[in-house]
């Protein structure tokens, strides 16, 4: 689900098909029929946005006919554990939590903790919003400050523990609901539910597979808590064949999750600090640790990233150049500080490896953010959009904007290519994947990492001799990277070695657990400490799976310790025994007295399985040897999130921003209530149902990739053998919306939005697939259009961006925009051209003002 | 050429094929094949059309709605390296040749352009590119079989859909694969491209598994080469000639009473 996994991650999917050669059974639920669909066994077609109503019936479906795997979800999950008598559930407040404030728009989760547990006092902060770092990536279970377990019923008869929460919380998610939500037939939905209990247990295991189709939503991160939830119950987690795979859109966007392009996160997944909690090193720390799991020792992880950074310059008498790191002070996030462009707030903008332009929600916004800026540099292969905005854009077209009123200084620098360069990518399962260089690059083309290296090199020259406060962060800045090649670039391993750090004696660290907070150790990211011990380049690694054991350890290296399945001590019962020898990954060997297995045991090695911890423990013996969550406070599974999340503890049905369909459980409630709005001229919404001109726009729409390209155009759209296999935009519509709109294969189709009008070819086609949606007398049809994203005005193959048709609304917990779901009219034919173009755009917004 | 070397070729099992097209840029790539066209052909996911000169693998896409059951069928189309190859046999300059590896393949360089070898093809595969007038299509990689490579096309596909290998064990596997499917109820399946499914052509070097009869990928149902009936038809134009001859001798000497 919210993956198209044959077609965008088509080397990825060779394993499906294997696993479906040795008897997998493949389920694909999509908004359309696609090249996944094809290869799979069954196929539900789903209305776009509606994935919480589709997996909440599931769960629905689990917890009624008691098909969860109880002897599982009892000793590893939350679903004993009793939450606080304040906490009121979307079911009692028609569609909000308890802790709503309406006027910020944010929730406070204090009601929703477990029952007895302290509320961490930075709770009181949340008008800044998203900026506390902890929010943003698991919780680290930071917020629970008792090292005592919370309160459990081993029943599950408790009417306030998680599993009766859950239970009244998802009951109103029937096979009907569903069907009327999702326009999923019942029995093709009971028939999913079914085959996926009966593929879980003690014998056998299901994964998850996902991808933007579900992040890219309002209520993205909720989406993938309700996998979550499901995959704890049917005990899918920590074992063999589990699991909910994150299918990453590019090459190393987990290894840029890792070691963090994101604002509000530090290597290994630390905090940013924030300039009104983080005073000193000892604030920042006492906020951000817990007493009880592998986040307790987050000081040393700290410490030894300050020491990567700042070598010498770090000592105990300056908080270890602490003060260095940059505070932040509010959202920082892409949009946000987008609009900090258009508004003039922002005035210089680094754009490397992306073409917002395109890739962005809402173009137009992106392209107004970007005039805005004093200047930009690009670098890329090829002069994409975003670095031709000034003089190529729809508004130059429409006569909006001309390049003489654009006074961005805009640098375009051209990019070494990926075989170019020598380096890792990390994959969604962690692996770091080394990669040789295979050729120089050519003329000025140049690495990423020469580009940051000199250009560090460059601003040095210039604050040399400066006693200006503000330089010190970049003097004191190790720099320990020998420079090699005709280009002086800097030496890629010597990067990974200081990533992996060194101990007191300056040897290679094999592991994260020798890390101390006194100093005497470094590491640029902690996670990934081992990745090259013994000096060893061990993401080079490349020994054949078939000359190896099926854990496969010696191709490459997955972060922790080149731990292949996380939370692997999940895959043994309490006692530490397989669940079934079928599906044996990691096991308690008594005489040995420590974990055993085929993979790394994800557990302190010597824990014994009965370990229960005493007065004093703290750490990972302040966790159970039943415990198999170790980065939580608690050491559980969490079906219900007592903290971590922006948006509630559990997951709830919301319709997208813009939606034709009235939510089908709250009457209030339409859409999630904490996501973020950009309500400006350049950023106007659609009506949504229950507001006046919804029938303006009455069809969904989704945008999406092909094989064929990559992204936003830049590595395919100039390449003759890419291009060519899709050269030009379509529209993908079924033979039902063809007839009622005119619409003929192969020729134009103009669709519009709040936003723009664009144009593509008209693909009609039976993989596109009309819903019935609702039931009695709101029983109607709704029609999908599938858009992909891919064009642009520049390259061979070019058209129109189907990007520049959606509003920026964006995700509370991750600000992410809704890409996946908005509302559209399609009309046959071409678009205007000209000043033609936006006056189309603007009849629209006047027919929704006059109905108002 | 050596007997010891087995014929090579390609079993494509279209069951697994998941379209990506990795095969096409894969050829196109490795042997530097030009682009064929920026055209929106509104054929499905198929912009690539036919097999042709600047086309050396061309994975079609048929969508087919059995009420209400979806189903998308990708394969990847190649040169069949027929055991009777008429583009060989009618080429006049020897540029088309059997390799030592049982292949059929183009010498550009002795290539001439005449043409013959396009219509004597009974799958429309070969063709002539208009930039040079030569003939050009799929070499099974010859240079890379040389060096004991695997052919672009089957190293590139991520699902093994394309595999390449002794055509003997290539049909054992196909086979096996085919029995594997009707096993489970895809009853259609079938192999296209033994000497028994193609006896016009004696065989092919390509073979493949498809999902549906071979009229429904674009593929001729029973292949013939065109120059099988040659020696036939010569007889049969030498006889032709000689009443002809003999009609116009009668007709000289019936002047000539005149």
């Amino acid at each position: 689900m919210g993956s198209n996994m044959a077609e965008n991650h088509p080397v990825g999917f060779q394993w499906v098909v294997e696993a479906k050669r040795r008897g997998a059974r493949v389920i694909h639920v999509d908004p359309r029929f696609t090249r996944t669909s094809a290869m799979a066994d069954t196929h539900a077609t789903i209305r776009a946005g509606s994935d919480i109503a589709f997996l909440g019936g599931v769960v629905n479906y689990v917890l009624q006919n008691e098909r969860d795997f109880r002897e599982y979800v009892v000793p590893y999950t939350n679903a004993a554990s009793i939450v606080s008598e304040d906490f009121q559930d979307t079911e009692d407040l028609d569609g909000l939590f308890s802790g709503w404030d309406a006027d910020g728009r944010t929730y406070d989760p204090s009601s929703w903790q477990y029952e007895g547990m302290e509320v961490n006092a930075a709770a009181g902060n949340r008008e800044m919003g998203t900026i506390h770092g902890e929010s943003a990536h698991g919780a680290h279970g930071a917020r629970m400050q008792e090292s005592e377990a919370p309160k459990r019923d081993e029943t599950l008869q408790d009417p306030r523990c998680v599993y009766q929460i859950l239970r009244r919380h998802f009951s109103r998610y029937t096979p009907a609901m569903v069907q009327q939500t999702c326009g999923v037939p019942q029995d093709k939905f009971i028939a999913i539910c079914d085959a996926l209990c009966e593929n879980s247990g003690r014998e056998r295991t299901s994964a998850f597979c996902y991808a933007v189709g579900w992040t890219q939503h309002s209520h993205g991160a909720q989406n993938i808590r309700t996998a979550a939830i499901l995959q704890l119950l049917l005990g899918n987690i920590g074992r063999p064949g589990g699991g909910i795979m994150a299918l990453r859109g590019h090459a190393s966007i987990q290894g840029s999750t890792d070691i963090p392009t994101l604002y509000n996160l530090l290597p290994g997944y630390l905090p940013m600090p924030s300039v009104q909690d983080d005073d000193t090193l000892d604030s920042y720390c006492a906020r951000n640790t817990p007493p009880a799991g592998f986040w307790s020792a987050m000081r040393a992880y700290k410490i030894s990233l300050l020491k990567a950074w700042f070598g010498d310059a770090a000592t105990e008498e300056n908080e270890f150049c602490f003060g260095h790191t940059p505070r932040m002070t509010g959202d920082h996030s892409v949009y946000p500080t987008l609009q900090g462009m258009e508004d003039g707030a922002v005035e210089g903008f680094f754009v490397m490896g992306q073409n917002p332009t395109v890739g962005g929600v809402n173009g137009r916004l992106n392209r107004n953010a970007l005039a805005g800026l004093k200047w930009l540099v690009v670098r890329d292969l090829v002069e994409i959009e975003t670095a031709a905005f000034w003089y190529d854009s729809p508004e130059i077209e429409t006569g909006e904007r001309t390049a003489e009123d654009i006074g961005t200084e805009v640098f375009f620098l051209p990019a070494a290519t990926h075989v170019e360069k020598a380096g890792t990518f990390t994959n969604t399962q962690r692996l770091l994947q080394w990669r040789e260089q295979a050729v120089e690059p050519v003329e000025d083309c140049r690495s990423d990492l020469w580009f940051m290296h000199h250009l560090r090199k460059r601003v040095m020259e210039r604050i040399a001799g400066s006693d200006k406060p503000c330089d010190r962060a970049l003097q004191d800045l190790t720099w320990p990277y020998p420079e090699k090649g005709p280009h002086g670039d800097p030496d890629p391993e010597a990067v990974l070695r200081e990533i992996n750090g060194y101990d007191g004696d300056g040897k290679l660290l094999s592991t994260y657990m020798t890390l101390k907070d006194d100093g005497s150790t470094s590491s640029g990211c902690w996670i990934y400490a081992g990745c090259f011990a013994d000096d060893v380049n061990q993401p080079a690694r490349r020994r054949p799976g078939q000359e190896q054991t099926w854990v496969a350890p010696e191709w490459g290296w997955a972060w922790p310790l080149n731990r292949r399945i996380l939370y692997n001590r999940a895959s043994a019962d309490p006692e530490g025994k397989p669940w079934s020898e079928r599906k044996r990954l990691v096991w308690w060997d008594e005489d040995a007295g420590k974990w055993e297995g085929d993979d790394i045991p994800d557990f302190k090695p010597d824990l014994r399985p009965d370990h229960v911890p005493g007065e004093g423990d703290t750490g990972p013996m302040a966790l159970r040897g039943t415990d198999p969550f170790i980065m939580q406070a608690d050491g559980k599974g969490w079906l219900f999130a007592p903290a971590g999340m922006l948006d509630g503890p559990l997951p709830t049905h919301y319709e997208p921003q813009e939606s034709p369909v009235g939510n089908a459980l709250y009457g209030r409630q339409q859409a999630n209530p904490a996501r973020k709005e950009f309500k400006r001229k350049s950023n106007p919404y659609n009506p949504t149902h229950g507001e006046p001109g919804t029938e303006v726009f009455p069809y969904v729409m989704t945008t999406y990739r092909l094989t064929e390209h990559h992204t936003a155009g830049g590595m395919s759209r100039w390449l003759p053998h890419l291009a060519e296999l899709q050269p030009e935009f379509f529209a993908e519509v079924s033979p039902e919306l063809a007839a009622e709109k005119g619409l003929v294969h192969g020729e134009f189709v103009t669709i519009v939005t709040s936003r723009s009008a664009v144009e593509a070819r008209v693909m009609v086609t039976e993989r596109m697939t009309p819903l019935q949606i609702g039931e009695g007398d709101q029983l109607h049809t709704l029609h999908q259009v599938g858009l992909p994203y891919h064009w642009g005005s520049a390259g061979m193959a070019t058209g129109d961006s189907a990007n520049d048709l959606l509003s920026v609304t964006l995700d509370p917990n991750v600000q992410i925009g809704e890409y996946k779901a908005a509302t559209c009219d399609v009309r046959p034919g071409r678009r205007p051209r000209g000043a033609a173009r936006r006056e189309l755009v603007d009849g629209y917004l006047k027919r929704v003002k006059d109905l108002q | 050429m050596s007997a010891t070397i087995p014929r090579k070729g390609f079993f494509t099992d279209t069951s697994v094929c998941i379209g990506c097209k990795a095969c096409e840029v894969a050829c196109k790539q490795w042997n530097d094949v030009p682009e064929d066209g920026l055209d929106f052909l509104a054929m499905s996911y198929d912009n690539t059309g036919q097999l042709d000169a600047n086309t050396w693998r061309h994975v079609a896409f048929i969508e087919q709605d059995d009420g209400g059951d979806m189903r998308w069928l990708m394969s990847s189309d190649v040169c069949k390296h027929c055991t009777s190859a008429a583009c060989l046999e009618v080429c006049p300059t020897g540029a088309l040749f059997r390799t030592e590896f049982g292949t059929v393949v183009v010498q550009p360089d002795v290539c001439n352009g005449c043409g013959y070898c396009v219509p004597a093809c009974p799958y429309g595969v070969i063709d002539r590119r208009k930039e040079d007038g030569r003939a050009w299509k799929c070499t099974l990689c010859y240079d890379r079989l040389k060096d004991d490579m695997t052919p672009a096309c089957a190293q590139a596909c991520p699902t093994q859909s394309i595999q390449f290998g002794d055509v003997d064990e290539l049909a054992v596997v196909a086979d096996a694969r085919v029995a594997e499917l009707q096993a489970a109820g895809m009853v259609k399946a079938q192999l296209y491209g033994k000497p028994a499914d193609t006896p016009g052509v004696g065989g092919q070097g390509s073979l493949f598994l498809l999902l549906d009869e071979p009229e429904v990928y674009g593929l001729p149902p029973d292949p013939v080469t065109s120059t099988r009936n040659l020696r036939s038809m010569w007889g049969a134009a030498a006889g032709a000639g000689a009443v002809l001859v003999a009609g116009s001798l009668a007709s000289i000497f019936a002047g000539r009473r005149r």
